[in-house]
């Protein structure tokens, strides 16, 4: 089964690891603006969210490319970009509702999460667990089960009460 | 490539700005970050200059590491000769400003000059401009740091700021970046005040590239989870520094009421657990694993609401035992306070700590104080002061400028009760029952200071063998031994000076974690990052030539034996509490000497702490300063 990357805010801890490592491994520099990955930050109020492509199942980047350079890798599920047809119009970026897609200031390519071809070094690295690579099952399973603890506590509220 | 990178000489005073490359022999000798900035504090401040005058100047140094994903690579080092002990002022502080300011393209800079008004630094992209600082000038550390993002709209911008109290020359003002990392120590936010420089911002798109990236990554990978395997890590991740206080205060080596205690009656409050109440998450500094800060919110009671990040173990001495206040919300509002200010904690939790036993024994009262009842646990003198110093009002006007002018203006005998060294006030261990604690903050070259060289691996008691296999050679595992302590002082020492120079955290290295990278696992990370090469024995005598380099400056300032000594009263007093090995002990002024002339051989210094000639020539410091830099 095709996994998912698995964002979890509320475990992250700012530390920009999966920012460095992203580059490094893709462009052999440390440099975050040539990274897939960026941790958005409300400093002041202690909010860290970690922001990436999505690999969307109605793919807006696929719908709007006009070379039709970006195509789901069947293995994986990523959204790859096909450079060799990509002529650098942006539209991928400036549709894609997450800012999952990155203009690399430099090179001026676009650059997207490609799953590190099915082994995420940024979930490698993350030590608290705010990514992780998961099947959709234990996904839809662990939230449910968020979802279901927050009831059973207001079961119990209501029992005591009675 | 890494060791090819740029230093910045900017001249505040005639707004010349010149960038150089740094020659790659430097960095074989000095790495970078702490250990370059002190071979620039040796070559560009000259003897017996007023730290305050426009003659000092500010260093500010990334670790020759920084940008790594891995052992909080974030570190940077900012140093000038100090306002509070007049010999080495430096400080070293990890969240995300060192690598923007690589990624901006500079690696070190040299500020000297003072600006005829307010300016800050903007570093973006290989350029360097000073602006105007006039609408920042009076705005806390936060609000500064929020306006020079408002200005630059640009979220990503990182500062180096001083709040007020580096504006009204507080002595021990700090240097702040973030909600939270603050570089403490020796003053440097004063200078930075006297200098009329507000903020350095950085924000950068260069890269930083390595040698062998590839190789980097796995190692990095390896590093991570080699200190993630500890069990110091572990609980970090979980409580922070705060962790410690279970330890120390459980045992008696945490001093209480300025130094009448050695352990906190009823201080359960101040127990790590119950940082939960108000822990909304932790945060990591850059390139960090273990992720050890608290991002705190305080959603009742007066000060409220309040969102910090902290506290470290540092605050919860500082506003906790030293001052006796039992209650951790003091702890949190405080550390906010002086966060806010940009006042180094530790520093101001010394003073105020003295000031109440002062007051107690009747040295000092009311009429001093403007009446100010500087009682024990009175937490809202306490807020109250931490306001004065940092606005130099009333009796905190008295207290700005640290330990030594405030034990003169007192007198009366004061200077007994100041827990202090060279004028800097030391952490609120208890170290009388730790001769290796002991020796660390009586030789450290910023005063009396924890960071520099504490052996905190002696407490655990661990195998003798282990001990040698770390240190080389016979050590005690009795940590109210004297017995070679010296070495575990010394090769702490040159540990930390490359650890500081390399820019990664202390706590992930050998400070409280024995199985934590050293000597083998830096020169593999700096041969992967820049093709260096260097032995264990290399990189150790790189450590004891910054150290020596520090140690010279310190001398040609004045300083000498005399000085690498405790305040009088850890020979006298013993301490009244605690477990049976902590309780009833003091340093025996004997053994100490005894410690302290094997400390001096082991490095190569004679027996008034001058480093001998043979010294000099090996370490290739027999003809500084060489202005390489």
């Amino acid at each position: 089964m095709q996994k998912i990357l698995y964002v979890d805010p509320e475990k992250c801890s700012g530390c920009r690891i999966c920012e460095s490592v992203c580059s490094l491994y893709h462009e052999k520099v440390c440099n975050p603006t040539r990274g897939r990955i960026h941790i958005v930050k409300w400093e002041t109020s202690g909010l860290y969210v970690p922001i990436v492509c999505q690999q969307c199942e109605t793919p807006l980047c696929e719908v709007v490319c006009p070379l039709h350079a970006i195509k789901r890798d069947e293995k994986t599920g990523a959204m790859l970009i096909d450079y060799d047809l990509c002529v650098g119009c942006k539209l991928c970026m400036m549709f894609c509702p997450f800012g999952g897609i990155n203009l690399d200031a430099r090179t001026r390519r676009v650059l997207k999460c490609n799953l590190c071809d099915g082994e995420p070094l940024c979930v490698k690295f993350c030590e608290p667990k705010a990514l992780q690579y998961l099947d959709a099952t234990t996904i839809n399973l662990r939230k449910r089960r968020t979802a279901a603890e927050k009831f059973s506590d207001l079961m119990k509220k209501m029992l005591a009460v009675v | 490539m890494v060791w090819k990178r740029s230093i910045a000489y900017i001249n505040l005073t005639t707004g010349k700005i010149v960038a150089k490359p740094i020659p790659k022999k430097v960095r074989q000798l000095y790495l970078g970050g702490r250990g370059i900035d002190m071979y620039l504090l040796y070559n560009h401040v000259k003897p017996e200059v007023d730290p305050l005058s426009s003659e000092n100047v500010l260093f500010v140094g990334t670790g020759l590491l920084c940008g790594i994903p891995a052992l909080g690579s974030g570190r940077c080092d900012i140093a000038a000769k100090s306002p509070i002990t007049g010999g080495v002022g430096d400080s070293n502080v990890g969240g995300f400003f060192a690598p923007e300011l690589r990624w901006a393209g500079f690696d070190h800079l040299v500020i000297s000059g003072n600006a005829e008004k307010p300016v800050y630094l903007w570093i973006n992209d290989g350029s360097i401009e000073i602006r105007d600082a006039d609408h920042l000038w009076g705005k806390d550390t936060f609000e500064t740091q929020d306006m020079i993002r408002d200005d630059k709209g640009d979220e990503e911008v990182k500062c180096l700021v001083i709040g007020v109290a580096g504006e009204n020359l507080v002595r021990f003002a700090n240097v702040r970046t973030g909600m939270k990392n603050s570089a403490g120590r020796t003053g440097m936010g004063c200078v930075m005040g006297s200098k009329n420089l507000k903020a350095i911002a950085a924000r950068g798109t260069m890269d930083i590239e390595f040698s062998h990236p590839d190789e980097l990554l796995d190692y990095c990978k390896e590093m991570n989870d080699m200190i993630m395997e500890t069990r110091w890590a572990k609980a970090q991740s979980r409580w922070g520094t705060l962790i410690i206080y279970s330890n120390t205060n459980t045992t008696g080596l945490v001093r209480t009421r300025n130094f009448q205690l050695n352990r906190l009656e009823e201080g359960e409050d101040l127990e790590p657990e119950n940082m939960d109440r108000y822990t909304i998450g932790m945060s990591g500094c850059y390139g960090c694993s273990v992720h050890c800060r608290h991002r705190y919110v305080l959603r009742e009671g007066p000060y409220a609401p309040i969102f910090a990040e902290g506290p470290e173990y540092t605050s919860l001495g500082a506003f906790g035992t030293m001052v006796d206040c039992k209650k951790m919300e003091t702890v949190l509002v405080a550390n906010h306070l002086v966060n806010k200010y940009g006042l180094d904690t530790l520093e101001i939790g010394g003073l105020i700590a003295w000031t109440m036993e002062l007051y107690e024994k009747g040295i000092i009262d009311e009429k001093d104080t403007a009446g100010l009842k500087l009682e024990w646990g009175n937490e809202e003198a306490l807020f109250e002061l931490i306001r004065q110093i940092a606005h130099r009002k009333g009796f905190g006007n008295l207290l700005a400028d640290g330990f030594k002018t405030a034990i003169a203006k007192i007198g009366k005998g004061s200077e007994y009760y100041a827990i202090q060294i060279k004028g800097l006030s030391s952490l609120h261990s208890d170290e009388r029952p730790t001769p290796s604690l002991a020796l660390n903050i009586a030789t450290a070259t910023r005063g009396a200071d924890h960071l520099r060289s504490r052996p905190a691996i002696d407490l655990y008691g661990l195998p003798e063998e282990m001990l040698e296999e770390i240190y080389g050679a016979p050590v005690s595992s009795d940590y109210t031994s004297y017995e070679g302590k010296s070495r575990m002082v010394r090769w702490q020492e040159l540990l930390y000076a490359v650890t500081d120079s390399i820019g990664v955290c202390k706590f992930q290295t050998v400070f409280c974690a024995v199985h934590a990278p050293k000597w083998e696992e830096f020169a593999k990370l700096i041969q992967l990052t820049t093709g260096m090469e260097f032995t264990k024995a290399q990189l150790m005598e790189v450590g004891e030539r910054i150290y020596t380099v520090e140690r010279m400056f310190n001398l040609r300032e004045g300083f000498s034996r005399k000085d690498d000594t405790l305040p009088e009263r850890y020979f006298k007093e013993p301490t009244p509490i605690g477990l049976p090995i902590a309780k009833g002990k003091k340093i025996d002024k004997d053994r100490f000497e005894k410690m302290l002339d094997e400390y001096y051989a082991l490095h190569g210094w004679d027996e008034n702490g001058f480093p001998r000639k043979e010294t000099l020539e090996r370490l290739g410091l027999d003809k500084e300063p060489s202005s390489m830099v």
